[in-house]
């Protein structure tokens, strides 16, 4: 008998799966709720300046004058709602989202648990340091702070932060990732994580913009009288063109949360299934490849860029419309096998027996009706010399208070009607309160924002301005203005509401009738996506790729003749 | 606490052997897949047209100058306003500032074109032409220019659209900053020429 040694061919270390224990979940949850928290404190102050706004404009009532001890003018109030919504409510609400969705998507736990502390903390830190310039009025200058108006430098310190903590978070992520796939080289990664990996790249990606503009242009210019030296100066539309950079993409950062639970979770709410997995990935990978060269589309009115770099990201634009389109028609088609597992019948009938009881259910597919407008906008918006039309009128306010204003942020009401419940252990406070939450904001934001895209169009009313005191108001706009009131009842209504839930829901320990499972939808066809749609270099590459052709020429063009006349200045 | 592995799990250890690498779609799917296509490319060509039949275009490339320059007396911008370069062609020159435009009245006969250049003097600013599609930011250091014919009489507000700033409590701001254009009827324009 002889003794042969074993072959080593074919056998491949591989690690053991970690189990995702109670203790993970324990963490993980604790992080995600410290994150609705603050999303929703960020929300309830900045949802009260849009009120106070929207009563200015219409010159219902200007409580200016009377906020004067805390709040100066109405531009202070309106960097804080735009600072607080669409970007402290925004990214909070998300980052607590993927932490809670991700391990469990992947039933795992995440790689390094201490960096999501580190994540949530610096993103804390940041939002502090940011908040305190921006309520004592030293940074008056709106969320887009376009240069060379300058703002108290811990403004952009603070949002650095911000930023860097999301980060974290992702870095997180792509750590969790790389150790499950070294787990199972051979499985196709679950949809909901991948769709969260590839949204946190595309981020990563698009923030590289602002973060040059805030290292390299602001923070300079802020710290030199702090520190004594010499402002160095900037070039405004340098600095522009970073920030675009970032604001398009910034969007779909936005947007893609809601499309993870339109593709992923909101079928299983309305027993349907995702009727086409591979087109969903596909469609996150299109997000990942077209987000972010298409920012000139938002200087179409600039001058110093040639018209052949704008027509060239518009056309870019057009195509990152495409993922949006076949989204219409796939996440419906997930939701009609839904309907009819329920009993639905005939070509549009169905629609009645869709989860409509459901607010979790009904807030996210009232949400979408609303996206069907705001993406027509959107291509509006996109369309090159189109935009001549209503760039910078209150059409845009109008468009993106459909876009993240109903699209993103009544989905992510939608969502909290499960995911608090879930992190709480208390059931929702009450189910009918929710389901009324989301109808007033549906039917509020209908008016509000149909009233914004006629004064843009028609009369060409200016953005981000306090129209109250304009000597050129117009009694004309007068229909439009009380029907932006009415749409404004609605939204006071519907925003009390949903504050008074998530209160009473969290301090009211009520019990549960059952335990509330993360919603998934399963594919309706058990086959495996090709592989293709599960492989990161080509899309990412691609993405790399794109963004180098895209903005390369210009920002070096820009770069190489950059200016430093101007200084900056406070003008507030 | 438990909680299930959620999302779908393929447990083949060679899911190769049974899949291609095409993505199965369905048939309603796939039409639907083709008219978004043609519909983005229809888009497109829309634009195309417009632009290059019809002239309808975005401000482009521009002039720089340094914003401290603005009141030298060699620089057109330090006489802000109309100049008429052949009868019924005119230029504007425009300075944006907080917080007014220099000028802020101009008046051009109907059927006049105007080329106008505009720049900013200090911080950002914007520069609509109400029921136009004459729509520009005003940035230090680049001067926008583009032209309109105007073949309606009446007055046109000249608008700054983008936030340039607002101290608590003064008399003017961001939004007290506008123009206005005023087209003059033929009769009147001839009338203003005769008195003149």
């Amino acid at each position: 008998m002889s003794v042969q040694a074993m072959p080593a061919i074919g056998i491949k270390e591989q690690p053991l799966p970690a189990a995702l224990t109670a203790k993970d979940l324990k963490t993980i949850d604790r992080i995600a709720g410290i994150n609705i928290v603050v999303a929703v404190l960020a929300l309830s102050i900045g949802a009260l300046f849009g009120v106070f706004q929207g009563l200015e404009h219409a010159k219902v009532f200007n409580i200016y004058p009377f906020l004067q001890p805390v709040i100066k003018t109405y531009y202070q109030g309106l960097t804080l709602h735009g600072a607080l919504n669409a970007v402290v409510w925004t990214t909070f609400f998300i980052c607590g989202f993927f932490t809670f969705v991700f391990p469990r998507s992947f039933n795992r736990p995440l790689r390094y648990p201490w960096l999501s502390w580190v994540a949530v903390i610096t993103m804390i830190v940041g939002l502090v340091t940011a908040a305190v310039p921006m309520l004592t009025n030293n940074a008056t200058v709106l969320y887009t702070f376009y240069p060379p108006m300058l703002a108290e430098w811990s403004f952009y310190l603070g949002l650095t932060l911000l930023v860097v903590g999301s980060w974290i978070v992702g870095f997180n992520f792509y750590f969790t990732y790389y150790a499950w796939r070294k787990e199972n080289p051979d499985k196709r990664a679950p949809f909901l994580a991948l769709a969260i990996t590839i949204t946190m790249v595309m981020w990563q990606i698009a923030t590289l913009g602002v973060a040059a503009e805030i290292l390299f242009i602001l923070l300079p210019n802020a710290l030199a009288p702090v520190l004594g030296f010499p402002a160095p100066g900037l070039d405004p539309l340098l600095s522009r063109t970073l920030f675009w950079w970032f604001g398009h993409p910034l969007v779909y950062f936005w947007l893609l949360p809601a499309y993870v639970s339109w593709y992923g979770m909101m079928p299983a709410q309305t027993n349907g299934k995702m009727f086409s997995e591979p087109l969903a990935r596909l469609v996150f990978w299109l997000f990942l490849l077209l987000s972010t060269p298409v920012g000139f589309h938002h200087q179409y009115a600039d001058p110093g860029i040639p018209e052949i770099w704008k027509f060239i990201h518009m056309v870019l634009t057009m195509g990152v419309g495409f993922p949006s389109l076949i989204t219409a028609f796939t996440v419906v088609a997930s939701l009609e096998i839904g309907a009819r597992a329920r009993g639905g019948k005939g070509y549009l009938r169905w629609i009645g027996r869709l989860n409509w009881g459901d607010p979790s259910y009904a807030g996210q597919n009232l949400a979408m009706i609303l996206f069907i407008f705001g993406g027509i906008g959107g291509i509006i918006n996109a369309s090159y010399n189109v935009n001549m039309a209503v760039h910078n009128t209150m059409w845009v306010p109008g468009h993106f208070h459909l876009t993240v204003g109903s699209a993103v942020t009544l989905s992510f009401f939608a969502i909290a009607y499960w995911l608090v419940p879930k992190l709480t252990g208390h059931k929702l406070f009450t189910k009918w309160m929710a389901l009324a939450q989301v109808w007033t904001w549906f039917f509020g934001m209908l008016f509000f924002s149909n009233a914004y895209h006629t004064l843009g169009l028609l009369f060409s009313v200016p953005r981000r301005t306090m129209l109250g005191e304009a000597p050129y108001y117009d009694s004309a706009w007068n229909p439009q203005m009380m029907e932006s009131v009415l749409g404004l009842v609605f939204l006071s209504i519907s925003a009390t509401l949903f504050f008074a839930i998530m209160l009473f829901t969290w301090i009211i320990p009520r019990k549960l009738d059952k335990p509330i499972e993360m919603p998934v939808a399963e594919p309706l066809n058990p086959n495996p996506a090709p592989k293709w749609l599960d492989t990161w270099w080509p899309w990412l590459n691609g993405a790399i790729a794109l963004v180098i052709i895209s903005y390369g020429p210009m920002l070096f063009q820009l770069i190489s003749n950059m200016t430093t006349w101007s200084k900056g200045i406070r003008v507030w | 606490m438990s909680e299930q592995a959620h999302g779908p799990e393929h447990e083949s250890a060679h899911p190769e052997a049974h899949e291609g690498q095409g993505v199965h779609v369905e048939k309603w799917e796939g039409i639907w897949i083709r008219i978004s296509v043609a519909m983005v490319f229809v888009f497109i060509l829309a634009i195309v047209i417009s632009a290059t039949a019809f002239g309808i275009s975005v401000p482009g490339a521009s002039g720089r100058m340094d914003p401290a320059t603005l009141n030298d007396a060699d620089n057109p911008f330090s006489q802000p306003g109309l100049r008429e370069l052949a009868p019924g062609k005119y230029e504007a020159y425009i300075v944006a500032q907080t917080w007014n435009f220099l000028p802020d009245r101009i008046e051009v006969p109907v059927g006049s074109q105007v080329t106008f250049h505009i720049t900013a003097r200090d911080v950002i600013h914007g520069f609509k032409l109400a029921g136009t599609n004459v729509n520009v930011m005003a940035l230090p250091g680049q001067v926008a220019t583009l032209s309109a014919t105007f073949d309606t009489p009446g007055d046109y507000n000249y608008i700054c659209h983008e936030y340039c700033g607002y101290v608590s409590g003064a008399p003017i701001g961001h939004h007290t900053m506008y123009g206005v254009l005023t087209v003059l009827p033929a009769d009147a324009a001839e009338a203003t020429q005769s008195t003149n």
